[in-house]
């Protein structure tokens, strides 16, 4: 019957579980191998500076001298270039795609 | 009778994306449409000169919100024609099942902007609710929801494994089946007919010289779809272009409804004949010659011109976008039309134009 086809799916839609959730009471669950934000572990870098000369945008900053790493999570589009180069494994994307920052310089991390 | 003109965009409820137009109109009817360009130009074609051309790609996906990937996928064919790269053919299969989702999730967002175009609300939020499942799936094969980010030149960024193929067949059926339902509702429900059905006619033979490509040439009867020349995995897997007689805004939906369809049938029957093996190819060396490569995009056919001269930079770089081929014909549309179908007629071409502008 052409003429209840939206009837029809209107019907059924008000007789089935909202596909929306109440965000933000209840939060998005994330998807197993979504690139969210870039994790940088400490422990095993070296810090060799190849993931801040494969980086595209340039977010990545590497001071061997001074043992520094410095993301500037503005300027990472989680490509993962950095990740997929790390020769010790120090750098993941994790599903979470972080909090949003109130200025640029919150979004800056520097834990060297 | 005196002409008014009447400014169109580049902020209006319909576009989303800026362009403006000056409609010359007498009384309720347009004579004359005069489109102005150039709100969001970027200068992506320039950045090539800087840009490392194995990093380019994540450049060439960002023309384009919607159709990212083939943007990505046509530059990576591009180089990798002029560089004679083969690529391994499980990368073809996933370029091909990753450009099918591309195109289902705009032309669902088509779909759902033309129902909030012609007041269907309820019909556009049941099509963006549909294309939310394909972004979800989207998002667990390659990372990203719109930019995708799986290309690169010698192959593809990423597998699916055995899992992800059947979570993939899965979801597929489950938005097949709706699919099918919001589809019955834009091709039989009474008000989308009255609202779509003769409005602005673009014969056969208008269509072609107006240059028009995708789903605007085929509503008006030409069967020319670039998936034909076999690209990527197209060679072999069964698909015939789908194509309306009619040229008008209602045929030009109807295309893009059985494009949806075909597309979950293109997306089956690549993931059933997907081969094992290499996903990517190591690439040395740099470009050095000129190229032009073309592929199909969800609005029409995308043509990128690369020239290059052996360094780390392209010398030049040059993308004409399926907006832009279609825009000529939505001025012939607008001229003659009420002043009421403008929306629907801006809208029926799937105006991209931070596509157009680059």
């Amino acid at each position: 019957m052409p003429y209840f086809e939206m009837a029809r799916l209107a019907l059924k839609w008000a007789l089935t579980k909202p596909p929306t959730t109440r965000y933000p009471f209840a939060p998005r669950q994330p998807i197993a191998g979504s690139r969210g934000q870039l994790v940088y572990t400490r422990d095993g870098c070296v810090y060799c500076t190849v993931c801040a000369k494969k980086c595209p945008t340039g977010a990545l900053q590497v001071d061997r001298a001074q043992k520094r790493f410095i993301l500037d999570r503005l300027r990472c589009i989680s490509c993962a270039c950095c990740v997929e180069i790390c020769p010790k494994n120090s750098l993941s994307l994790s599903t979470d795609h972080g909090v949003p920052v109130a200025s640029k310089e919150d979004a800056i991390y520097g834990g060297g | 009778m005196a002409r008014t003109i009447i400014p169109f965009g580049p902020q209006h409820p319909v576009l989303p994306e800026p362009i403006h137009l000056d409609l010359v109109v007498e009384d309720e009817k347009v004579v004359e449409a005069r489109p102005s360009i150039g709100f969001v130009h970027r200068g992506l074609e320039k950045l090539v000169e800087k840009k490392d051309f194995l990093e380019f790609v994540y450049v060439a996906e960002r023309i384009c919100g919607i159709c990212s990937f083939i943007h990505g996928q046509t530059y990576c064919q591009a180089v990798e024609a002029i560089m004679d790269i083969p690529v391994p053919p499980r990368a073809n299969y996933l370029r091909t099942v990753w450009g099918e989702l591309s195109r289902l999730h705009s032309h669902l967002l088509w779909l759902g902007l033309m129902a909030d175009g012609m007041g269907f609300e309820s019909l556009f939020m049941h099509s963006w609710r549909v294309r939310e499942r394909v972004l979800n799936v989207v998002e667990a094969t390659t990372g990203g929801r719109v930019i995708f980010g799986t290309c690169k030149i010698g192959g593809a960024r990423r597998d699916m494994d055995a899992a992800a193929i059947q979570n993939t067949l899965a979801q597929l059926d489950i938005i097949e089946r709706d699919l099918g339902d919001i589809t019955k509702v834009f091709l039989n429900d009474s008000s989308v007919k009255r609202r779509l059905c003769g409005v602005g006619v673009l014969s056969r033979q208008e269509a072609y010289e107006s240059g028009c490509v995708g789903p605007v040439l085929r509503a008006s009867g030409v069967a020319q779809d670039l998936r034909q020349l076999g690209y990527a995995a197209y060679p072999e897997l069964q698909m015939e272009p789908i194509t309306r007689t009619e040229g008008d805004s209602f045929a030009r939906c109807a295309v893009r409804c059985g494009e949806l369809l075909q597309s979950v049938s293109l997306i089956r029957q690549a993931l059933a004949k997907i081969p094992p093996g290499e996903i990517a190819v190591k690439v040395t060396g740099n470009p050095n010659g000129e190229i032009i490569m073309r592929t199909e995009q969800p609005r029409g056919e995308v043509v990128y011109c690369l020239k290059a001269n052996g360094s780390r930079n392209l010398q030049r770089f040059r993308v004409r976008t399926p907006t832009f081929a279609n825009l000529p014909a939505m001025l012939k549309l607008l001229q003659g039309c009420e002043l009421a179908d403008v929306p629907v007629l801006v809208l029926t071409i799937d105006p991209c134009i931070s596509c157009t502008e680059r």
